[in-house]
């Protein structure tokens, strides 16, 4: 499968403070890696070292569904990114876990850019990998169900 | 009313600003814009600048009290503040802070400004050109989620979804900044009128919003002299006072990778029922108001949730000729605002309420009493002033 967006844009690395390592693992290994309270069993993201609903420090990292609902869209334009400036139209969605507490993501829609995207719609994660570079890493595309 | 409100207590003495320039066209250096800005507004006050005794700016401006304070010759300095927060968020927390300090005693000639001189220090609008990226924008980034535009679209979107509301109300919104930038020689845009057609020819930058939906990006410099109640009395300018101001922003709204608690919004919810209280004023006393225009579906979160208009309204009220200064219902922007006057991180909007309760607009809303100045849509801490004319004390 071709990449989305061209090679070029600026490649995620973990934290200096390695916060959030364990999802950057999860993704190369396929899976959906997020934070999970220990204490109160809610979810969050992105990664914090506090819990956010009982203010626990006791977060784990839990393997979630990997499935969504679009709860919000953007189609791009304009490019401001030299590595984007043959790219045309793209899709940026925000897709909500219901199986995770409705956390919300970012990531691309693999569709038509030019299509109307339909809010509340449900998709699937994609696993898009980027093994060149001395930093190989795999991010999360969704698309329709 | 409580002993603790600001109400009433501190006026605007001057404002001062520099020649407006595209982005990279100030032949001023970013420390000269201010210094002349804060020399300006001294002038309009009668007030010698060695007589500051605080400054306070916002969004991370590079201009350094203490050197200001070295190079005019201040005599004592008592205030030195940042408003947290880049962006224009703090465009009128700025004034909150120095009015506060005022009010507490702390200082007497408070000068609140920001200078910006791209073309010395670099652009926004752009992403970042870095092989690595950490962070939240590690999570954003990569799938060219970038610049501001591309940062609030998406709420926006959500929003517009949420209650029905067309393309048309965000175009309604950048022509009356446009339509006000006409009769303002001020204004970058003076000379550029906008048109419905041109408007929906204009290329699409990040839908919803179309190049003339985003503000501009200048160089130049503002500044707003304040001072006590009773010392406004005295000088040469016929004085604003603040009835309110508040700053901050909702549960969790600044929650990383798009989380906040109340996503479609322009994080004003909290923050104007604090404004509100303390002028003890409603929505409906609001004569003409100045909202920041970093993206026209920011004005227009802005404004529902300062109560001047209900959702379910939205796609009737925002029409042009209800929002121009010459009879519309509620005047906005009518310096042409940061769309179209200039981008100074929204001081300028500010300085414009100021004038229209001086009656020196020129988009002059006749008898204006009471302006709301609000700054920063969709940033976290977002803030907002409403100013008053004496009359209204």
């Amino acid at each position: 499968m071709a990449n989305y967006l061209p090679e070029g844009l600026p490649s995620p690395a973990p934290m200096n403070d390695n916060l959030d390592v364990p999802y950057w693992e999860g993704t190369l290994a396929h899976k959906l890696v997020i934070q999970k309270c220990s204490n109160c069993n809610k979810h969050q993201w992105g990664p914090e070292w506090i819990c956010n609903h009982c203010n626990s420090f006791d977060l784990s990292w839990t393997e979630v569904a990997q499935k969504g609902r679009i709860y919000s869209y953007e189609r791009v334009w304009h490019p401001v990114h030299p590595a984007l400036k043959d790219q045309g139209a793209y899709v940026v969605v925000l897709v909500e876990l219901p199986d995770a507490d409705n956390v919300r993501m970012v990531g691309n829609l693999l569709a038509d850019p030019e299509a109307d995207v339909p809010i509340g719609a449900e998709v699937e994660a994609v696993f898009e990998d980027h093994p060149g570079g001395d930093m190989p890493y795999t991010l999360v595309q969704w698309k329709l169900v | 009313m409580s002993d603790r409100s600001i109400r009433g207590k501190v006026a605007v003495a001057g404002v001062g600003e520099t020649t407006y320039y595209k982005r990279g066209q100030s032949p001023d250096a970013e420390f000269l814009l201010g210094l002349k800005a804060i020399v300006a507004a001294c002038d309009d006050a009668g007030i010698s600048p060695k007589e500051i005794d605080g400054f306070c700016s916002f969004a991370d401006d590079r201009n350094d009290p203490s050197r200001l304070s070295a190079a005019l010759g201040v005599k004592e300095m008592n205030l030195s503040n940042m408003q947290w927060g880049g962006g224009g968020g703090g465009a009128a927390g700025v004034l909150q802070n120095g009015a506060a300090a005022i009010a507490a005693g702390y200082a007497d000639v408070v000068v609140c400004y920001r200078a910006l001189a791209q073309g010395q220090f670099g652009r926004y609008g752009q992403g970042p050109q870095v092989p690595y990226i950490q962070g939240e924008r590690a999570f954003t980034s990569p799938y060219g989620l970038m610049s501001p535009a591309q940062m609030f679209a998406m709420k926006v979107v959500r929003f517009m979804h949420e209650h029905g509301i067309k393309q048309e109300a965000l175009r309604a919104l950048s022509m009356a900044s446009y339509h006000h930038a006409q009769n303002n020689p001020r204004a970058v845009m003076n000379g550029k009128p906008l048109t419905e057609e041109k408007y929906d020819n204009s290329r699409w930058i990040v839908e919803p919003f179309h190049l003339f939906d985003c503000c501009m990006e200048n160089d130049g410099a503002a500044a707003i002299l304040l001072v006590s109640a009773e010392r406004a009395k005295d000088l040469k300018q016929k004085p604003a006072y603040i009835l309110g101001a508040a700053h901050g922003s909702g549960y969790r709204a600044a929650a990383p990778v798009h989380n906040s608690g109340d996503y479609p919004s322009s994080n004003f919810s909290t923050v104007a029922p604090h404004l509100y209280r303390q002028a003890e004023i409603t929505p409906e006393d609001i004569d003409v108001a100045q909202i920041y225009e970093n993206f026209t579906g920011g004005v227009l979160m802005t404004m529902i949730e300062h109560g001047l208009c209900k959702p379910e309204e939205a796609n009737d009220f925002f029409q042009l000729d209800n929002l121009i200064a010459q009879g519309g219902k509620l005047p906005l922007n009518t310096s042409g605002g940061n769309l179209a006057e200039c981008y100074m991180h929204g001081l300028g909007l500010q300085i414009e309420a100021i004038r229209q309760l001086r009656g020196q607009s020129t988009n002059q809303v006749k008898d204006a009493k009471i302006a709301l100045a609000a700054a920063g849509p969709m940033v976290s801490p977002v803030s907002t002033i409403i100013y008053g004319t004496e009359d209204t004390l």
